[in-house]
């Protein structure tokens, strides 16, 4: 059974960025630059955080706007071919929640590949991996 | 090393020029963060300098650790203090580490002033001259805060560092606020930006920084994410924050109360960490790459004074040394008074410490008639009343009038000039932090480099020797704290929180280093932190300062700790081993 990253409970998100983290580690780099999980306050950090990552829509926008075809469906999420892209941002501007996040550095668009190991550095139960209803 | 740690940004507001300077050098000799921000303050700040002058440099320092590694997420400032008139060193959480790195820069130095209020904005590598004139004398710095972070872009990856309304007014003991609720909070950093006209950094990263052995780095992060929390440290920080100290300070007999005239409530505190996090913890908050969130913010509802069913919620951060000086250095009895004027110094950006104490000498000396009503503009400061310390810190931080603009300058120029000084609690020109414990915690108040109970943690080996029965002696001690003073000075260069001081022996460093492509031995490592620490006390001892003759308060020395009352002539042989340990004689390095 496919699994997908959920943000489970939000309310319990600390702000401490080691999801955004662990994400740019798969790459074996440090920062947050091509990370594709991201935190924001909501109006400042007494009011609590959202956790900005990939949905794994049914139907996702971001693959419909893509006027080269560069994102397609997957079984989970969406998957970026980099070397069809043309850097056009639509991807960013079709996604709602702001999870299509940008690699300023090589031009391209982040999506979440769902592979989990954000949630697996999260010390406070606020991401996991969970089964995806008629995956 | 990566490309962006050896460069060091360099602004000058007079000139409102900026340039990047590549500083290998610095960074291959002092790793970063305290290391070189040493360095940098020995060739940027003349001998003699007046800290408010447009010559005392601000020195903003990360290391080859931030935020690479869990619990790397602290960065340093260096400045000559305008409190004390010497080495001005503070430390500071939140996003600034993450911030001031992922920007591209090992250190950020700003130099001179600038004719209007301004803030700067760095993004993308580039320092941007902002006009401050609007956000110049708000009355909240919390409302500072919300303004520059509608304003600017980078959320999530930036820091927002500025100054409340006591910072502009440059009342020596101002701090810096960051994001909300973190600080650079002592030795008055807030001042130093109030002289040069800054009202405010916002610094964003957007760098990738890349991982020459990422096999060897991501295995090593795991194993030190797994220890970090599995640990206790994690479970006490986490679940109750530092208040968590309140309680078992006050059951050795350790908090001190009311000016420490006393150490101890007859009854357990009300602002124990188990009973505000029982009562009024609202959130918890981490600094960046630390799973910890060793932040705790209470909710404070009051009703409001005219209108039934009206409440007004703020949110307040507590840690242990704003509970100890707001809370049982002016005896107060009620937690929601505590947490207004934590409130209220977090609105004025005054350090928090330093304002208790200061409140504290001011009640002892009024009840003793050193002043009156005349001077104190008709306000009757007594123990617990809430309402005058509320008034007291208005004027504090609005400099009112001739007494309160001399409580501007801690209580040792206080003492100074009204007289009191057998009860001016102060180390250095520093005021005394939360921890009666023993001969250790005061050794590390008088010797420590800041002055600070975190210098060397005399306060810790005080418990342990407690617990044990040890009985070191003055010279045993001064070694002791000598050498954790030293280790520290490799945490605050890599830059990672003293809390993590379990988890970074030597030889864990030296593993994490040779991840990032640095080579460093454990021996090495215990040298080079032996050598800041010396580079510290000789710009100290450049800038006038002496240890032997330094004035220890009466009253430090009166006080009973749970070891007894510690002997003045006990505390003089450790700091005369202490000189000659900071002084080199004696081979270690």
């Amino acid at each position: 059974m496919p699994k997908r990253l959920a943000v489970v409970d939000p309310g319990r998100c600390v702000d401490c960025l080691l999801c955004a983290l662990a994400c740019s580690r798969r790459f074996g780099e440090g920062g947050l630059a091509r990370s594709a999980v991201a935190v924001r306050s909501v109006g400042g950090v007494e009011h609590g955080f959202v956790v900005i990552v990939c949905r794994a829509c049914p139907d996702p926008p971001c693959a419909a706007s893509c006027p080269v075809g560069a994102i397609t469906k997957a079984a989970v999420g969406v998957r970026v071919q980099p070397e069809r892209c043309i850097g056009c941002r639509t991807c960013v501007l079709s996604c709602p929640f702001g999870a299509v996040h940008w690699d300023e550095e090589q031009n391209k668009p982040v999506i979440c590949v769902h592979c989990g190991l954000c949630a697996s550095f999260c010390p406070h139960g606020v991401l996991a991996l969970e089964e995806v209803e008629g995956g | 090393m990566d490309k962006y740690l050896p460069r060091v940004l360099r602004v000058d507001l007079t000139k409102k020029r900026f340039w990047v300077e590549e500083r290998p050098d610095l960074f291959e000799r002092g790793l970063g963060g305290a290391g070189v921000a040493i360095e940098l303050l020995h060739e940027l700040c003349p001998k003699g300098a007046d800290p408010l002058g447009p010559e005392n440099p601000i020195i903003l320092a990360v290391g080859p650790l931030n935020p690479l590694f869990p619990l790397a997420s602290k960065a340093v400032a260096m400045f000559k203090s305008p409190h004390t008139g010497n080495l001005g060193e503070s430390h500071c959480g939140g996003r600034a580490a993450l911030a001031l790195r992922l920007a591209g820069f090992g250190a950020l130095v700003i130099q001179g002033r600038s004719e209007v209020p301004v803030y700067l904005a760095i993004h993308r590598g580039r320092v941007q001259f902002r006009d401050a004139r609007a956000l110049w004398g708000l009355s909240s710095s919390l409302t500072v805060g919300r303004v520059l972070r509608e304003n600017e872009p980078g959320a999530g990856a930036r820091t927002i560092l500025r100054i409340g309304r006591a910072g502009e007014r440059l009342v020596t003991y101002a701090n810096v606020i960051a994001e909300t609720y973190r600080h650079f909070g002592r030795l008055g950093l807030g001042a130093v930006f109030g002289s040069k006209n800054l009202k405010a950094v916002v610094i964003s990263g957007t760098v990738t920084v890349p991982i020459p052995d990422p096999p060897r780095y991501q295995k090593l992060y795991r194993e030190l994410w797994e220890r970090a929390t599995r640990s206790d440290l994690m479970r006490k920080y986490h679940d109750l924050g530092t208040a968590q100290n309140i309680r078992p300070l006050h059951e050795i007999g350790a908090l001190p109360v009311r000016n420490l005239l006393a150490t101890g409530f007859p009854g357990e505190p009300s602002f124990t960490g188990e009973k505000l996090a029982q009562e009024f913890l609202g959130r918890r908050l981490a600094c960046s790459a630390c799973p910890v969130a060793c932040i705790h913010l209470a909710i404070l509802r009051e009703p409001h004074p005219a209108e039934p069913y009206f409440y007004k919620t703020t949110f307040v951060s507590y840690d242990h040394e704003p509970l100890y000086a707001l809370g049982s250095m002016l005896g107060m009895e009620r937690a929601e008074d505590v947490l207004k004027l934590i409130d209220a110094v977090e609105v004025f950006g005054l350090d928090a410490l330093t304002t208790g104490v200061v409140l504290a000498w001011a009640t002892e000396a009024f009840e003793r008639g050193l002043f009156g009503e005349g001077e104190t503009g008709g306000l009757r400061p007594s123990w617990g009343n809430a309402a005058v310390y509320l008034e007291m810190i208005r004027r504090i931080a609005q400099r009112e009038g001739e007494f309160y603009y001399v409580l501007g300058q801690g209580v040792r120029a206080a003492s100074a000039r009204y007289g009191g000084e057998e009860f001016a609690l102060h180390f250095g020109g520093n005021e005394m932090p939360g921890y009666h414990t023993g001969p250790g915690a005061l050794l590390t108040h008088l010797s420590g480099s800041r002055h600070s109970h975190l210098d060397s943690a005399g306060y810790l080996l005080d418990q342990e020797n407690l617990q044990r029965g040890r009985k070191p002696s003055p010279e045993e001690l001064a070694r002791e704290l000598f050498q954790e003073e030293a280790r520290r000075q490799i945490l605050s260069s890599l830059v990672v929180c003293f809390f993590a001081r379990g988890l970074y022996d030597f030889g864990t460093i030296s593993g994490a280093l040779a991840a990032l492509g640095i080579e460093r031995t454990p021996e090495e490592l215990e040298n080079l932190g032996i050598q800041i620490l010396r580079r510290k006390y000789a710009f100290k001892v450049r800038e006038g300062f002496e240890l032997d003759g330094l004035p220890i308060p009466q009253r430090a020395v009166e006080a009973p700790t749970p070891s007894g009352r510690v002997e003045e002539e006990f505390l003089r042989r450790a700091l005369r081993e202490m000189a000659r340990l900071l002084e080199g004689e004696d081979g270690m390095a």
